[in-house]
């Protein structure tokens, strides 16, 4: 798992992952720019090529394995972590990528997606937010705004909708990050960090469906008002954002506020520095539960904690049992306890 | 008929017994039980006399009666150890069958757990049983109904009165025959004394107050004194089966290492029993049965789902692959999960998924990743697990799902036993999706079961659902250990590196399986999913001959494993009037009726299923040879209906029981014979 591979000698290119398949996603579609920022990724990672695994569930967005030249499948609804589960515990040396949508992963697999989280394998999950369900045509998913009308809710929704980042946290997540699918660096940086990061990585892609949610994200991704909208967090730096980098966020009482600068006697001191590593998630999870209007949408790397991985502790596990049975083989297990001779 | 001299010498050695047993137990402890059998003596002689007709005539089990040493030896016997889920009657029952198997008897058993975990103490339902026959021939079935039952207190005599023959010994312990107990049992009036026990022969010895007294100097409290009186029971059982019981106090001083007392008080007790047996000579005659002429060789018990589990092991360790479970716990089934969690040093893991789901769609990651993969459930699981059946269809990936049936529909019965999953198993997902379905046919046959089933899933691709049942699976049987190395070598079509002719969907000529290609594996690199796929590319594809090409392709590829499984046997004649048919679990209780008809005389063959997709190539010649076929099972007729369809020139008839019971031997034989009379 540890072997350490000089990618110079691997000399992969974006070339090596790319499949000869005709990408069939909506024009405009923000999957095209996530494609591209994971065809960025794979190649620097120092991981060979046939070591790649990408799986999904259904959705637009999970029609991605065939558009990889990898080892890929395709699964069913909603249950691509259970497949990436099981691929990463047969053979841990897989990089297991799972990729999933609003709907896949927070509605018919919901169940699958807390309990990989909460396990832990060594799995990378982008989960692509367009807050619709694209691939039925336009329905409200678990993420749509309360009241958004679609075509299943034409009065409006009347549901309160999940932030996948606050159920990460809820289900004890190590690694939580959130990017935007307008900016391929940020999210080739990021999936970077989700790879390096041991255990369960959960990118949250705020992906735009050009065809039934036009502009879901526009507050957080527009040229026009994005500078005021997004904070870019990194470890060690205070969190300051808007276009004069002017506004910051500090902690009053038990509560996120967002303060101006030089307004009110605040200083750069007084704002908060990002510290993805704590144990605790309370400021995580606060940080994932910023949206706008009245916050900015934290981006980046909000949460990244070192833990042991599910498949390590199986696999420490064997070989633990290998050393200390005295089942050798199964001869051995079948002639164990009360057994008898006819002669 | 029993002879004059034989039926006086018997009604002496009644009167006998009462002498010799109040000169040798202590008066004082013993006064209560003396001064009621005294009361009752006539008519306790009169149920001794019938008893032994039992034996020489009822069911003729009797091969000689030795009257000097008043042993009497019988072909099989059935017994039935019965208490409170407390009383320890699970134990009681294998020590017995440890004694068992150490002579040398063939046998087979069955538990009868409360369902519920924590049932009222005292009532019929926390009542526990565990149920043995063996003999002195190849034994197939737990019994119909037992020759002698040990009922520890009255919710266990209640309960299991329909279980018992009508001249059946019954040993109860008479202190628990209390008023308290017997309003918890629901009964009126004391069962011991009403005369409702009337044609039985009962023995009801204090056998609580006979436990105190035999480690009352062991200084044990109240509570712990009376724990071991079930091993009275036992120490009664083994004299009356004229067994030894020193590997029984070899078993306590083993488990019980750590605690001296217990050794000693477990084997006091027992050792107590054992000799009161012998003083009262309550049984007048002891039984004894022949060592069965079993096949040399190692033997052990082992229950269905042991069975499983260890099949599935030894599959892995055959074919080299490591073993991967992904499932979900369930009844009757979780006990396979439980068995290979505890095997990681053979590399098998065990993945408790979060559901059923999750369960086999792990199952399905873990086979593209090259493990021999499997998912165990029981009915409704299958049921959450059809989609993801069809998603391994899709990709033709080798998984294996077994499904312990038990009573359905919905939640159902389920700790009792069916057989009507069959259609879902073969039909109960979207599309047109075929799998191998096998179903094994007793608790030893689960391992080949096992073992074929993963075998025929790596061999040609294909997920392979494996049918137990409730009865198999917690029932169990004399198992003769096979050498792994003896077992059919497993070879799978792994997809060399660097294979420059790989494609995922090419196929094998003969199989029509594809190449197992695993993931990691350099050059091979490849995309499948639930989509169609091109032959061949394995693209996605939507074109619709392709789509038919495929559909019949994976349908054929699963017809072919016809060529690769066994012909179907017939017991009897291979022609006639009447074949009764049977498939998976019902194979001991059918054959057992069948036999003994045949020994009887009467003219009827047997063919039972193992292989239900793809049925057994000569099975359309087997059944065109008969007149009649009766298809007997635990169901609706799900089995007749697939056989009516695949074969529809024949005359079926149907034999079902839909109780969540196994049949019994009689009720088959009844049947079978009014068919052949009629
Ligand atoms: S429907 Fe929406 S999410 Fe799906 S491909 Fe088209 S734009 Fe993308």
């Amino acid at each position: 798992m540890e072997n350490v591979i000089n990618t110079a000698e691997l000399q992969l290119t974006k070339k090596d992952f790319e499949s000869d398949r005709m990408v069939k996603w909506c024009p405009g579609c923000g999957d095209h720019a996530i494609l591209k920022a994971v065809e960025n990724v794979f190649p620097v990672l120092g991981i060979p090529k046939e070591k790649f695994v990408v799986v999904s569930g259904i959705g637009c967005s999970s029609r991605f394995p065939y558009y990889m030249n990898t080892y890929g499948i395709h699964g069913i609804h909603g249950r691509a972590a259970a497949l990436a589960t099981g691929i990463k515990l047969t053979n841990p040396e897989l990089s297991v990528w799972m990729i999933t949508g609003d709907g896949d992963s927070m509605a018919i697999g919901g169940n699958h997606f807390i309990h990989v989280v909460r396990r832990n394998p060594d799995i990378n999950v982008l989960l692509f937010n367009n807050k619709i369900y694209g691939l039925t045509k336009g329905q409200f998913s678990p993420t749509t705004p309360q009241g958004a009308k679609t075509k299943t809710s034409p009065q409006g929704t009347f549901e309160a909708p999940f932030n996948p980042g606050e159920l990460v946290m809820g289900a004890h997540g190590k690694f939580f990050a959130r990017v935007v699918d307008t900016n391929i660096k940020m999210m080739t940086q990021v999936f970077e960090e989700a790879s390096h990061h041991k255990g369960t990585s959960v990118v949250e892609i705020l992906e735009n469906c050009v065809i039934f949610n036009n502009k879901i994200h526009a507050l957080i991704t527009s040229r026009e008002t994005k500078d005021e909208n997004q904070l870019f967090l990194e470890a060690g730096k205070p969190m300051i954002f808007g276009k004069e980098k002017d506004k910051g966020i500090v902690l009053r009482g038990t509560q996120l506020e967002v303060v101006k600068i030089g307004e009110n006697g605040i200083t750069e001191e007084n704002i908060l520095v990002h510290d993805p590593t704590t144990e605790d998630a309370g400021i995580h999870t606060m940080l994932a539960s910023m949206m706008p209007p009245a916050f900015p949408a934290a981006l980046g790397v909000i949460r990244s904690v070192k833990s042991k991985t599910f498949e390590q502790a199986v696999w420490a596990s064997v070989a633990h049992e290998k050393e200390t049975s005295k089942l050798k083989s199964v001869d051995n297990l079948l002639r164990t306890g009360n057994t008898w001779i006819k002669d | 008929m029993l002879n004059r001299a034989f039926k006086l010498k018997i009604w002496a050695l009644s009167v006998s017994f009462f002498i010799q047993w109040s000169r040798h137990i202590s008066k004082k402890v013993h006064k209560c039980i003396y001064t009621h059998f005294l009361v009752k003596k006539k008519q306790r002689c009169r149920v001794l006399l019938l008893h032994k007709k039992y034996f020489c005539y009822d069911f003729n089990m009797l091969k000689m009666a030795n009257e000097k040493q008043k042993i009497v030896e019988l072909k099989n016997a059935v017994i039935r150890f019965a208490g409170d889920s407390g009383d320890g009657m699970q134990l009681t029952g294998n020590l017995f069958l440890d004694s068992t198997a150490i002579v040398g008897n063939d046998f087979a058993t069955f538990p009868d757990y409360p369902a519920e975990i924590r049932a009222p103490q005292g009532t019929i339902s926390g009542v526990s049983g565990f149920q043995i026959n063996f003999g002195d021939k190849d034994i197939h079935t737990s019994g119909d109904l037992a020759n002698v039952l040990v009922a520890m207190n009255p919710a266990s005599l209640k309960a299991n009165m329909n279980w018992i023959t009508n001249d059946a010994i019954i040993i109860v312990d008479s202190d628990a025959f209390i008023e308290k107990n017997m309003v918890k049992a629901g009964y009126e009036n004391n069962p011991l004394t009403d005369g409702s026990l009337t044609g039985h022969l009962l023995i009801d010895a204090p056998i609580t107050t006979m436990t105190k007294d035999a480690v009352k100097e062991l200084g044990l409290d109240n509570k712990s004194a009376q724990k071991s009186k079930n091993m009275f029971a036992l120490g009664m059982v083994l004299y009356m089966f004229n067994r030894e019981y020193h590997n029984t106090i070899k078993f306590f001083e083993q488990k019980f290492k750590s605690n001296p007392i217990v050794v000693e008080a477990n084997k006091k007790v027992l050792i107590a029993g054992y000799h009161f047996a012998d003083t009262i000579e309550a049984f007048a005659s002891t039984f004894k049965i022949e060592p069965a002429p079993l096949e040399k060789g190692l033997y052990r018990n082992v229950t269905g789902n042991l069975a499983t589990a260890w099949g599935f092991l030894a599959a892995s360790e055959r074919s080299g692959r490591n073993l991967f479970l992904g499932s979900y716990p369930i009844t009757p089934a979780s006990e396979i999960l439980q068995e290979i969690a505890k095997h990681k040093q053979f590399s098998a893991i065990a993945f408790q998924a979060e559901d059923e789901i999750a369960g086999i769609v792990s199952t399905i990651g873990a086979s593209f990743a090259g493990a021999m993969a499997i998912t165990t459930t029981s009915g409704p699981g299958l049921s959450l697990k059809s989609e993801a059946i069809g998603l391994a269809v899709m990709t033709e990936l080798p998984i294996v799902i077994v499904d312990v049936q038990r009573g359905g529909p919905s939640t159902g019965l389920p700790t009792k036993s069916e057989q009507s999953d069959l259609m879902q198993a073969l039909y109960g997902r979207n599309g047109e999706a075929p799998v191998i379905v096998l179903a094994a046919r007793s608790a030893a046959d689960c391992f080949y079961s096992a073992y074929e089933a993963s075998k025929l899933a790596m061999e040609h691709m294909t997920p392979v659902i494996l049918l137990t049942d409730g009865s198999l699976a917690n029932g169990s049987e004399v198992f003769l250990i096979p050498k792994v190395a003896s077992l059919p070598e497993i070879n799978p079509p792994i997809a060399e590196p660097n294979d420059p002719d790989y494609l995922p969907y090419k196929r094998d000529d003969k199989k029509l399986n594809r190449k197992w290609a695993v993931a990691g594996t350099v050059g091979l690199r490849h995309r499948i999913g639930g989509l169609e796929k091109e032959d061949l590319t394995g693209h996605v594809s939507y074109d619709p001959l392709n789509h038919e090409k495929m559909t019949k392709l994976r349908q054929e590829k699963v017809d072919r494993v016809a060529d690769y499984i066994p012909e179907l046997n017939v017991t009897g004649e291979e022609e006639g009037d009447l074949l009764v048919v049977g498939w998976g679990g019902t194979y001991g209780v059918l054959l057992t009726a069948i036999e003994e008809l045949r020994e009887e005389g009467e003219k009827v063959s047997f063919a039972h299923f193992k292989h239900i997709m793809p049925l057994p190539k000569n099975t359309k010649e087997v059944l065109s040879k008969f007149k009649r076929i009766l298809v007997c099972e635990n169901n609706m007729g799900q089995f007749v209906n697939y056989l009516k369809m695949s074969f529809p020139e024949n005359d079926y008839m149907q034999f079902n029981k839909i109780q969540g019971l196994p049949f019994k031997v009689i009720e088959l034989k009844d049947h079978i014979t009014s068919l052949l009379n009629g």
